[in-house]
């Protein structure tokens, strides 16, 4: 982190505290640096970082609606071109998962596909937290949110997480990459990285949300490295449509994951319900090759 | 130059000549010639501007909110249910007081589905902030895209203009045109300069949250400009006469009301038959006027009283319906009424052209011969009573 220098998301701005989002949106920000336009999603980010009169952006930002930010960029990255500063100027679309997995998946593709010079971050929180926890189609299985509720005939979201990195990936576009909150020298490559190729980039950061997950506001960063080291949420880097890096985990069990997590609690009850989730990282470990030499799968 | 154009030719031609420097838009009939033709310009280099293709209309309305807001002029143009698909972003883009021209293709609404021409779309988002006119012809079509690029980007204005030019009947009639020779058109429209502009230089954010303690007067500030418009667009018409040689009042126009008895009111390609039967019926004595809205938002309340106070029959067309009430122009122009001491005897509302039902010189005459009876609120003309009966055990 470049301590040193003042942050362009400023502190004071109304976020809940412990929150992964706000954490995550000053490192990409930051890395960015000062030659940056951001387009934002409609979403926790831009409810407590633009309250008027007052902003926390020390970057030009500009938010429309709630599911536009890609097509909001996509004009920025127009005009840029027409006035010839593109090359000295990064775009940068940004919301949440609900923003961009579900509403605005349409305006993503439609960037994605145009070969516009533009990155994407998705601040993956699992749920729509700004209207109260409702699920998204990035909410993971058997999580308990205020429109997929645990029940006496129900565990809860009923679907895994919609794998968007692949749809991004699909668009033969030239970078890919998931990142976490909890691991913030490599958040920051990536967005240096992705910022360095021309064309459209998707990067996905894993944020907790304390409010939306109930956990304690201090476990943020614990909560979403123990999501990466169980599995469940892989961190890998596509360049060019080929896996060029993953970060490698010595797998943990789920329950090290879940355990702390109001919206997992009732699972405990039921350890086949657990097993599922297990079965979800171990299909992950394999699939991108998580589990560093010499370690077994869970 | 006068040329025998298409009316999406035309305004393509006319968009090429203010010069956006981004163009987007997804196809929709009968839209589509128009961007056709500005898209040949840009592969042909006859037009610097950057032509964004788009998924929806959803996204081409908010890829021209997002170029306005970095600095450089803009045109969309869309129609009916592409609309309707923009009309979120169309609130936000006003609310943002963002400068852009829109033409709307006029046409009907689904279901059930009709690609022909009414003016349900554009006056169903009438109350979104943005300045709309309605067009008769090709040449004031032209003229006012030119006219709307002015008035929007004017620095006490600094809102979106949608123009509304009803589809087929214009947008793919010919006529001759006396399209504006370019240089002049840099002359009246010189190049867009931002008050407010996204800029690495001097970062400012747009589009905050506004709680209840600040949100009331940012619609407050919008509802006074489009009142600002109504005295800025006489002063505007006037400059562009003087440069183009053609004369319009901007607001409203009257067609031989001073003595009329009985006078129609109508907005759009209607007019010019409304004038032929006028023409028709003047030279056997008949004292009937026309009375053209152009602005219909901001609606000019004022010019219309002034127009209608002392003709003792008006009768209003309306090419649109707000379902379960009183049509949407018939109602506003008797509201220019209220509380008024002089005003018609009878002001008549007619229903006609939805959904593309022709609107013959049969159907004025109606019209004018149904207006000299009781007033009349939401009177259907042309209406085929054999397709109304019920058929269902």
């Amino acid at each position: 982190m470049n301590s040193e220098k003042k942050p362009l998301l400023a502190p004071g701005h109304t976020a809940c505290a412990g929150c992964g989002q706000a954490i995550a949106a000053r490192l990409v920000v930051d890395a960015a640096g000062p030659n940056t336009i951001i387009a934002n999603s409609t979403g926790c980010l831009e409810v407590f970082t633009t309250k008027y009169p007052e902003s926390a952006w020390e970057i030009p930002w500009i938010h429309s609606l709630f599911e536009n930010s890609a097509a909001v960029a996509s004009g920025i990255e127009a005009a840029l071109r027409y006035l010839g500063k593109k090359e000295t100027i990064n775009v940068i679309a940004q919301g949440g998962d609900g923003g961009s997995a579900d509403i605005g998946l349409q305006a993503i593709s439609g960037m994605l596909e145009r070969g516009q010079d533009i990155l994407y971050v998705c601040y993956d929180n699992e749920a729509y937290m700004n209207t109260g926890v409702q699920r998204s189609g990035l909410t993971p299985f058997n999580s308990n949110t205020s429109t997929s509720p645990a029940g006496s005939v129900s565990y809860g979201n009923i679907r895994p997480k919609k794998p968007m990195p692949e749809i991004a990936l699909a668009h033969g576009i030239p970078y890919v990459a998931t990142a976490t909150v909890a691991f913030v020298p490599d958040l920051q490559r990536k967005v240096k990285k992705a910022l360095s190729i021309r064309g459209p980039k998707y990067i996905q950061v894993h944020v907790p949300c304390p409010l939306g997950w109930r956990h304690g506001p201090e476990l943020t960063l614990e909560i979403a490295k123990a999501a990466v080291e169980t599995g469940l949420y892989p961190i890998i880097e596509y360049e060019n449509g080929s896996l060029i890096g993953v970060r490698k985990i010595t797998p943990r069990p789920v329950e090290d994951y879940l355990k702390s997590q109001g919206r997992f609690r009732h699972l405990f009850k039921n350890p086949e319900e657990i097993k599922k989730i297990q079965d979800i990282a171990n299909n992950n470990i394999q699939k991108y090759g998580l589990a560093a030499a010499n370690q077994p799968s869970q | 130059m006068r040329e025998f154009l298409e009316g999406s030719l035309a305004v393509a031609r006319i968009i090429k000549a203010c010069k956006p420097g981004v163009i987007s838009a997804y196809p929709i009939t009968p839209q589509t010639h128009m961007v056709e033709e500005l898209a040949n310009f840009v592969a042909n280099g006859e037009l610097n501007s950057q032509f964004v293709n788009v998924e929806s209309e959803h996204s081409a309305a908010s890829v021209v909110l997002g170029s306005v807001a970095a600095g450089v002029r803009s045109y969309t143009a869309t129609s009916s249910q592409g609309l309707f698909y923009m009309a979120e972003v169309i609130f936000n883009i006003a609310g943002m007081r963002l400068p852009l021209v829109l033409t709307c293709a006029n046409r009907a609404i689904s279901a059930p589905i009709s690609i022909w021409n009414d003016h349900q779309d554009s006056i169903s988002l009438r109350d979104s902030g943005w300045i709309q006119f309605y067009t008769e012809n090709l040449q004031e079509t032209v003229d006012f895209h030119l006219i709307s690029y002015r008035l929007s980007e004017d620095k006490h204005i600094m809102l979106p203009v949608m123009v509304c030019m009803d589809g087929y009947t214009l947008t793919h009639g010919i006529e001759t045109i006396d399209m504006p020779d370019e240089a002049k058109v840099d002359s009246f429209l010189p190049p867009y300069k931002p008050l407010y502009k996204l800029d690495v230089d001097n970062p400012l954010s747009f589009g905050p949250l506004a709680d209840p303690d600040y949100y009331m007067e940012t619609r407050y500030a919008i509802h006074q400009t489009h009142k600002d418009v109504l005295e800025i667009m006489p002063k505007l018409t006037s400059e562009f006469s003087r440069v183009f040689g053609r004369h319009y009042n901007g607001l409203i126009e009257e067609y031989h009301t001073k003595d009329a008895e009985r006078v129609i009111v109508a907005m759009g390609s209607v007019c010019g038959t409304v004038k032929e039967v006028i023409d028709e019926l003047r030279a056997k004595g008949k004292k009937v006027g026309l009375l053209k809205i152009i602005a219909y938002r901001p609606f000019p309340a004022e010019a219309i009283y002034e127009a209608l106070k002392n003709i003792p029959k008006v009768a209003v067309l309306d090419r649109s319906l707000s379902l379960g009430s009183y049509a949407p122009v018939a109602s506003e122009v008797k509201a220019a009424f209220f509380g008024k001491k002089k005003r018609p005897e009878v002001i008549s509302s007619f229903v006609v052209g939805i959904g593309g039902r022709d609107i013959t010189k049969d159907s004025i005459k109606e019209v004018l011969r149904l207006v000299n009876g009781r007033e009349k609120s939401n009177e259907f003309i042309d209406l085929k009573p054999e397709l109304l009966k019920e058929e269902y055990e």
